[in-house]
């Protein structure tokens, strides 16, 4: 007769020919988490703040009080020929503060902008200091550099939890439903195919992108931010693993039955939105009320940043997030049998 | 005799349409069975229910002596399908895909054989998209046989295909046949029936409504032969039934068909009644009855409605 492949090493392997001759596909999976790290790389430079722009309404001003403010460094002043000139930059969000003298000192400022009052505290001590005020306390700043504990360090296995939880049930959900629209499952169906073979084969195809995606994420942390990973890469691996398995599974059940690409998309957002607030993505799921706890971390994306951020950040061993990664897991189990069970092949 | 399929009693209604609506139908190991009808008549519905890819509301359906219900997995091993407009993965190459849908089965045709099967070794190496409408087509039936079948279903094999693809294909299906096995297939192409087909249901609104081999069924209809003219002015249906030797009439757009057993008693009595009223003729021509022919009989419409 002839050599024959195994079904699910077959299944797979077309799976994974299908995705890298698919440009828009490898782009979202690679060049995604790239940007996203590149606009974060933007956002978190080693530097201090840009300073604030203000300004001052030219003549009424003495020049003592612009150079006291361009001194300070906190601020960055300007000046506007006419009061209505700078009430227009201070309007349009040109500036966050103007500032004029009549017969007295005089702020223009929107109170309820952040960085508006940020601006009125640096102006006002600049230009008090400059016209003589001694303070009674002059405080000395500690800032925090340590490697582990600044946002970014927060931020980044959050990023790697939600790109995992993205690429699989986009990367699984879209190709499944237009299998489905090309009737090519029901083909499939009318073979012998085991139909645990074919989703197994979703799900394994995954570990190959997985390398790339991790990989860049995690190397660009830590070549451009020195993010920490004081935990085992192994243990690391093996979370990151899990996760890709788990939110595969997901995505295997979010399309089980969706016969549209709107109806699938539809349901991945209402799988993912969720997450991306409540799983502790860009702040920690801690904020959120108690009595909302229990749910939000059964949640699987919670249990992954926890998992992550416990084995980057703390360099906790496998055996100290165990129950993180069975929640992980058994939403990935319960998933891909549910999905096997009322998958619909045509 | 040894039944390949059957079925009693296929019924499936989507709604108030009834798709299949008691079907009986018997294909016998060896023989190429066509299922003749338009578009709409239950011919797809019928072929999925036998394909075990749709379940009926009522019936019975035997596959090689099995029931689906009790022996999918060992009928998928033996059957081998092609699907009304499969679209195969476009990113695939000829090859990988053969190879992929060989893995399924535990015996079958390797890809190379398949290709040789199927005349695509040329586009071995090519993608599924890049193929033409007939290569994809033969791609979807050597995809069909990669387990190496004793059932192969097909279902409007031919459609959209140009006559090369076609004629290609019909010569394939042949060989396959003429290997022992046993083909089921669907097709509103009268020509395919009756190159193909050892036997034909003609199948409209669910039912058959005719079975029988291709010559059967005209001979069936007692007028092996067809006229076909048009008059200036028209002719009444009353004074063409006084003709000696026509069968059934009827008309469409001015034109009128008669149904005849002999052409040398029919076209000079036609001629003279013609003449005797009257009326000028401007065209006529002869055909020998087809499967259309005996469809349009039956049930008054014409076999394609395009």
């Amino acid at each position: 007769m002839s050599e024959r492949q195994h079904p699910l090493a077959a299944l797979t392997k077309t799976r994974i020919l299908e995705f890298v001759r698919e440009p828009e596909a490898l782009f979202w999976v690679f060049a995604f988490p790239i940007l996203m790290a590149l606009v974060l790389g933007f956002a978190f430079r080693d530097r201090p703040p840009d300073p604030v722009p203000v300004g001052v309404v030219e003549g009424s001003v003495s020049k003592e009080i612009t150079d006291a403010l361009a001194a300070s460094g906190k601020v960055k002043p300007s000046a506007y020929a006419t009061l209505a000139d700078g009430l227009e930059a201070l309007r349009t969000g040109k500036i966050a503060l103007l500032v004029e003298q009549t017969h007295a000192l005089t702020y223009h400022l929107d109170a309820t902008r952040p960085d508006a009052r940020i601006a009125r505290l640096e102006a006002d001590a600049a230009i008090q200091r400059a016209r003589g005020r001694l303070d009674p306390s002059p405080p000395q700043e500690a800032l925090i550099h340590e490697k582990g504990s600044r946002y970014i360090d927060f931020l980044l296995p959050g990023i790697l939890g939600l790109n995992l939880m993205g690429t699989g049930i986009w990367g699984i959900g879209f190709s499944i439903v237009n299998a489905r629209l090309k009737k090519t499952l029901k083909l499939m169906a009318a073979t012998p195919m085991r139909k645990s073979h074919y989703l197994l084969a979703q799900m394994l195809s995954r570990f190959v992108f997985l390398v790339g995606e991790v990989g860049i994420i995690l190397a660009f942390g830590v070549a451009a931010f020195q993010v920490p990973i004081r935990g085992s890469l192994a243990v690391l691996g093996v979370v990151t693993v899990l996760g890709a398995l788990c939110f595969a599974g997901l995505g295997l059940l979010t399309c089980a039955r969706a016969r549209t690409l709107e109806a699938a998309n539809g349901l991945m957002n209402l799988i993912m939105v969720p997450m991306w607030l409540l799983s502790g993505v860009f702040f920690s799921s801690a904020r959120f009320p108690k009595a909302a706890q229990p749910l939000i971390q059964a949640l699987p994306l919670t249990a992954l940043n926890n998992a992550l951020r416990a084995v980057m950040l703390e360099g906790r061993s496998l055996a100290a997030i165990g129950g993180e990664l069975a929640v992980v897991a058994a939403w990935g189990v319960v998933s891909f049998a549910l999905a096997l069970k009322i998958f619909r092949w045509q | 005799m040894n039944a390949a399929i059957s079925c009693t009693g296929l019924k499936k209604h989507y709604g108030d349409v009834k798709a299949v609506d008691g079907l009986d139908l018997e294909v016998r190991a060896g023989e190429c069975f066509g299922m003749l009808g338009p578009n709409g008549a239950g011919k797809t519905t019928t072929i999925e229910i036998l394909e075990g890819l749709t379940k009926p509301d009522a019936g019975e359906v035997t596959i090689l002596g099995r029931r689906w219900g009790s022996h999918e997995r060992e009928l998928r091993e033996r059957l081998g399908i092609s699907l009304q407009e499969t679209r195969l993965t476009e990113k695939l190459t000829v090859f990988e895909t053969l190879s992929l849908f060989r893995s399924f089965y535990v015996r079958g045709r390797n890809p190379e054989q398949l290709m040789a099967d199927l005349s695509l070794e040329e586009k071995r190496d090519a993608r599924v998209g890049k193929l033409s409408g007939g290569q994809r087509q033969r791609l979807a039936v050597a995809c069909a046989l990669a387990g190496d079948p004793e059932i192969l279903f097909l279902d409007e094999p031919t459609t959209g295909l140009d006559p090369q693809s076609r004629l290609q294909l019909w010569e394939r299906i042949a060989a396959y046949k003429a290997a022992g096995r046993t083909v089921l297939l669907t097709t509103h192409y009268m020509e395919e029936a009756e190159r193909l087909c050892d036997r034909v249901a003609v199948v409209d609104h669910g039912k058959i409504i005719a079975q029988g081999s291709p010559e059967d069924l005209i001979a069936g209809l007692h007028a092996p032969h067809i006229i076909e003219f048009s008059t200036d002015p028209a002719v009444s249906d009353e004074m063409l039934a006084k003709i000696p030797g026509v069968g059934e009439r009827r008309q469409r757009d001015g034109q009128w068909f008669l149904a005849a057993a002999s052409l040398a008693q029919a076209v000079p009595a036609l001629l003279a009644a013609l003449d005797d009223a009257g009326a000028k003729l401007v065209s006529l021509s002869t055909h020998q009855a087809t499967l259309e022919d005996v469809f349009i009989s039956l049930t008054g419409r014409e076999l394609r409605n395009e």
